[in-house]
């Protein structure tokens, strides 16, 4: 399933709890890594089933192909780990609920929200924030047209719109108008910046086409 | 010698044109840092424990558990027994700890008894709200409406309105602040008001004004709600002091930011409105009433925009037990524009004229813009392609179905934006760049950008070697941005600020170039004589004649010459369709043709429009505090409840800007507000020119479509 697939089944189902959206991720064992009694999480104890905390753990996160090392509890999500303790602060924490997408991040190459995967599920997995887009200092398509678009105002939105846009035309690089709303439709703006942002989709679109048939897609 | 007036359009290199906005590489990159992205050595977390009663005095507070928590470094009470809490998730206790989890676990271990009391939340029924919660109504009266209604051949009488809303910002209200000193305070705040936040704090810690640094890059969204330190920030910075001066991250929780960090009004109203068979209009009254929380409300500016000879208002304030009201964007105008403009709209409907006409016929009633309304008028009316796609009233615009109709409504606005008191600091260094400090902030509305239009503009340098330094109130002071006073202020002193600087320099490189400074004029990255490009200088070539001494210059505003004004008009028209069966409603088109005097950046200015209009759609369809009576509480404090607008509920939107003569020479305007302000009106005349019935209260929402065309007998079951 592709993350706009996965996008496409939320927007039909408008009420996504947060324990269907870690099903959706394809994160397995989340009721066993929901931090435990101490007691309970013995009875809990199945053959091949790591039990993490409540304490704090010593963990390892590939970010933007660097493995960084933390300490966290196991009810820390991946994105206040991300932001509190590996102060990478691209991706923003505004609903904490799975609603807004200011935290979207891609995981193992599926855009997710950051808010609703615990940093201990996202070990061994490639993480990609915002930060890893720029390459040598030259902004990805999709940024250049966020920025030729004014496509953000107060910009608390658009790193997640950044990712949820790259993601969508990493899966689909001629986007139809449904494609855009399904894909996108999992990321809130209160400024209103929409009309830009669809011109950037638009001018993102076309000038990743352009690289590809150069030869070599940038950025994966 | 240069002058402090705008340049014609025909010398403007940058001004008004389409420009992208200086941080838009930083915010796509993640590298802009807001006050939520900044991480202290030492930081520890704060949280706050609210109280769950909408009404209620404290009895005891016990903070002892919490205060042996491991990892818990201090509990600092707020509000204390025998305090009567006023509305639900207001202040009790503040917990700082090492980690934002531990801080959480700490709040709810605090135990706290409270003796409840009756509370009153809704205000919807004017004739429900318990008399204890009505202040005495005020009352106005112009001119004789009786008689003037007497008189009148076609009366419309209906209720209009819109429930609470809030700010809904992004990056919620908070602050880290830290003691670097045993006196002194280094705050990071989420703020619209940088250079005044830091005598709020110095003032509530009594220190000396001075003592209180306050930093800010980046804001997420602030809508008229982020101008004060607030309690939690001062209650913050006073736990960091006990705490050895350790810098504290307290940012609010989503629902708290939607409880208690600022509201939108309510605003209802009984309208009698009467005019002539032939549509001029005669006579006004209104009997209103909303609330903003404890301290009611007062009353929007009814009949908005329309000066009836015989007029007659009467309000009433309710206080009710929600988190109070904050200044949102144009306050009191989108409210006062839905009563007045749903009512001529009505009007119009029931005499049978196209509300287009029936505004034009009047338009002298709105004064000193008239002619700008009217030219707006005309303009939007094009755009949307009025008169072909128009029908009377429930007849269905063209294109409806038997169970989509399709509907055309309008608004006009005011709102007046005159720039606030600025001074900002100018440097011209040897080597030619240039740098400007201004203690102002950029909302996301391009202040930044437009700053550095005007200073490349008015020293003709390439704007990549103009440095804007903004966010902290260690720079000259600038006002707060709110009320849409920024463009006027920063654009006239960083002006005053260029060409003050500009004069220096034209008086040092004088002598070389052979002539007087009054000769000479700076163009395209060069000083020359005026009208003689062979006797030049390069820009650098002339800043090296400086020395080793750059030129610093203090631009002001208000100062010599008024380079800004006040007062706009803008028109918006909405085109929608509305499903009968469902009472869902789409967008078709959305235009607005506004009017703010001389354009800085297109590019930016736009965006505040299409922004203005696609939180109009939010507000009008989507937005509502909920309340729930029997526990006082809000009902939707989260973002899927509290629905706002996605990228697919919008329609197609375009704008208009009026710019050239009649506009240019009145100097930059603030854009924030007046596009915020039609949305409401237009979109629900445009419903109920669609669906034949009126449905009075924003936002207009699938059970009130279906409820209005229900009383109408209509189609819906």
């Amino acid at each position: 399933m592709s993350s706009s697939d996965e996008r496409r089944d939320e927007a039909e189902k408008p009420v996504v709890s947060r324990r269907n959206f870690l099903k959706g991720t394809g994160v397995a064992g989340v009721a066993l890594t929901i931090p435990l009694a101490p007691g309970a999480e013995a009875q809990a104890g199945v053959a091949g089933v790591t039990v993490i905390g409540p304490e704090r753990s010593k963990i390892t996160l590939n970010v933007n192909g660097t493995p960084r090392a933390l300490e966290v509890e196991p009810r820390v999500t991946l994105l206040d780990a991300l932001r509190n303790d590996l102060d990478v602060t691209g991706a923003k924490r505004v609903c904490d609920r799975a609603t807004c997408g200011a935290c979207s991040v891609i995981l193992d190459g599926k855009l997710v929200y950051g808010c609703s995967v615990l940093a201990i599920e996202a070990q061994g997995r490639k993480i990609e924030t915002v930060e890893s887009l720029a390459s040598n200092g030259q902004l990805h398509p999709v940024q250049k047209a966020f920025v030729d678009n004014d496509a953000q105002q107060c910009g608390f939105c658009t790193p997640g719109f950044v990712m949820a846009c790259k993601s969508l035309l990493d899966h689909h690089p001629e986007p139809s108008a449904d494609d855009i709303r399904l894909g996108l439709g999992g990321n809130l703006c209160r400024c209103g910046t929409y009309v830009g942002i669809k011109a950037a989709v638009a001018q993102a679109a076309t000038e990743m086409k352009k690289t590809r048939t150069k030869g070599g897609r940038r950025n994966g | 010698m240069a002058e402090y007036k705008w340049p014609e359009e025909s010398k403007r290199k940058y001004i008004g044109k389409r420009i992208s906005r200086l941080d838009g590489p930083d915010k796509v990159s993640g590298r802009a840092k807001y006050t939520f992205d900044i991480n202290r050595p030492g930081m520890l977390f704060g949280k706050v424990l609210r109280s769950p009663h909408a009404h209620a005095k404290i009895v005891s507070i016990d903070t002892s558990a919490a205060e042996s928590m491991p990892g818990v470094k201090g509990v600092r009470i707020i509000q204390g027994p025998g305090t009567e809490i006023q509305w639900a998730m207001d202040e009790i206790a503040l917990v700082a700890a090492v980690d934002e989890g531990t801080a959480e676990d700490a709040a709810r271990a605090i135990k706290v008894k409270y003796e409840v009391l009756p509370h009153v939340v809704n205000e919807r029924e004017l004739a429900s709200v318990p008399a204890a919660n009505r202040r005495p109504p005020t009352e106005q009266t112009k001119g004789d409406p009786a008689a003037a209604f007497s008189g009148a051949e076609v009366i419309v009488e209906d209720v209009y309105g819109n429930d609470v809303i809030t700010h809904c910002c992004l990056e919620t209200h908070g602050l880290v602040t830290e003691w670097p000193g045993a006196n002194n305070v280094l705050l990071h705040q989420s703020t619209q008001s940088i250079s005044s936040n830091g005598g709020e704090m110095a003032r509530a810690l009594q220190l000396p004004a001075g003592s209180v640094e306050v930093k800010m890059d980046h804001i997420g969204g602030g809508f008229g709600s982020k101008f004060p330190v607030d309690r939690w920030g001062v209650e913050a910075t006073k736990l960091s002091k006990q705490l050895g001066g350790a810098p504290i991250k307290l940012m609010l929780e989503r629902d708290a930011e939607l409880t208690v960090a600022g509201t939108r009004p309510s605003a209802y109203a009984k309208v009698k409105v009467g005019a002539k068979k032939d549509g001029t209009l005669v006579a006004w009254e209104s009997e209103s009433w909303g609330s903003g929380g404890v301290a009611g409300t007062g009353m929007p500016p009814y009949p908005y925009v329309w000066q009836f000879a015989n007029q007659k208002t009467r309000h009433h304030s309710i206080s009710t037990n929600n988190g109070p009201q904050r200044a949102w964007r144009a306050p009191n105008h989108p409210q006062a524009c839905l009563v007045t403009m749903g009512a001529l709209e009505d009007l119009a409907a029931k005499i049978g004229m196209d509300p287009l006409d029936f505004v034009l016929k009047n338009i002298e009633m709105t004064g000193v813009r008239a002619n700008v309304y009217r030219d707006e008028l005309l303009k939007g009316a094009e755009m949307i392609e009025w008169k072909k796609i128009w029908r009377p009233r429930g007849q269905g615009g063209v294109g409806s179905t038997s169970t989509v109709k399709r509907g055309l409504g309008l608004s006009l606005h005011t709102w007046g934006g005159g720039g606030h008191a600025s001074d900002c600091d100018l440097t011209v260094h040897p080597d030619g760049s240039v740098e400007i400090k201004i203690g102002s902030q950029d909302l996301g509305t391009g202040t930044r950008t437009t700053i550095q239009i005007v200073v490349a503009e008015s020293l003709a340098v390439p704007r990549e070697m103009v440095k804007v330094h903004l966010g902290s109130n260690k720079y000259p002071p600038s006002g707060s941005s709110g009320g849409s006073t920024t463009i006027g202020g920063v654009s006239a002193s960083s002006r005053r600020a260029s060409i003050d600087a500009l004069n220096l320099l034209l008086e040092k490189v004088a002598p070389t170039l052979g002539t007087t400074a009054d000769k000479l004029e700076a163009v395209d990255g060069k000083i020359q004589v005026i009208g003689d490009p062979t006797k030049s200088m390069t820009w650098k070539q002339a800043c090296a004649k400086l020395g080793t001494q750059p030129i610093t210059t203090r631009g002001k505003n208000p100062g010599r010459e008024n380079l800004t004004s006040a007062g706009v008009g803008g028109v918006q028209m909405a085109d929608v369709s509305v499903d009968i069966e469902t009472g869902i409603i789409r967008m078709n088109n959305f235009i607005a043709v506004q009017d703010c005097g001389l354009i800085i950046d297109m590019k930016t200015a736009e965006s505040q429009v299409f922004g203005a209009m696609i939180m109009g759609v939010t507000f009008s369809l989507y937005e509502e505090k909920i309340m729930d009576d029997q526990t006082g509480r809000m009902l939707n404090p989260n973002m899927e409840f509290y629905r706002l607008a996605g990228l697919a509920d919008i329609g197609n939107f375009k704008v208009h800007m009026m710019t050239g003569k009649g506009y240019d020479e009145r100097g930059p305007i603030g854009l924030g507000e007046p596009p915020t302000v039609s949305p409401g009106a237009a979109i629900s005349n445009a419903v109920a020119n669609a669906i034949g019935v009126r449905v009075s209260t924003l936002p207009l929402t699938p059970d009130r479509v279906l409820a209005a065309l229900a009383r109408k007998g209509g189609q819906a079951s």
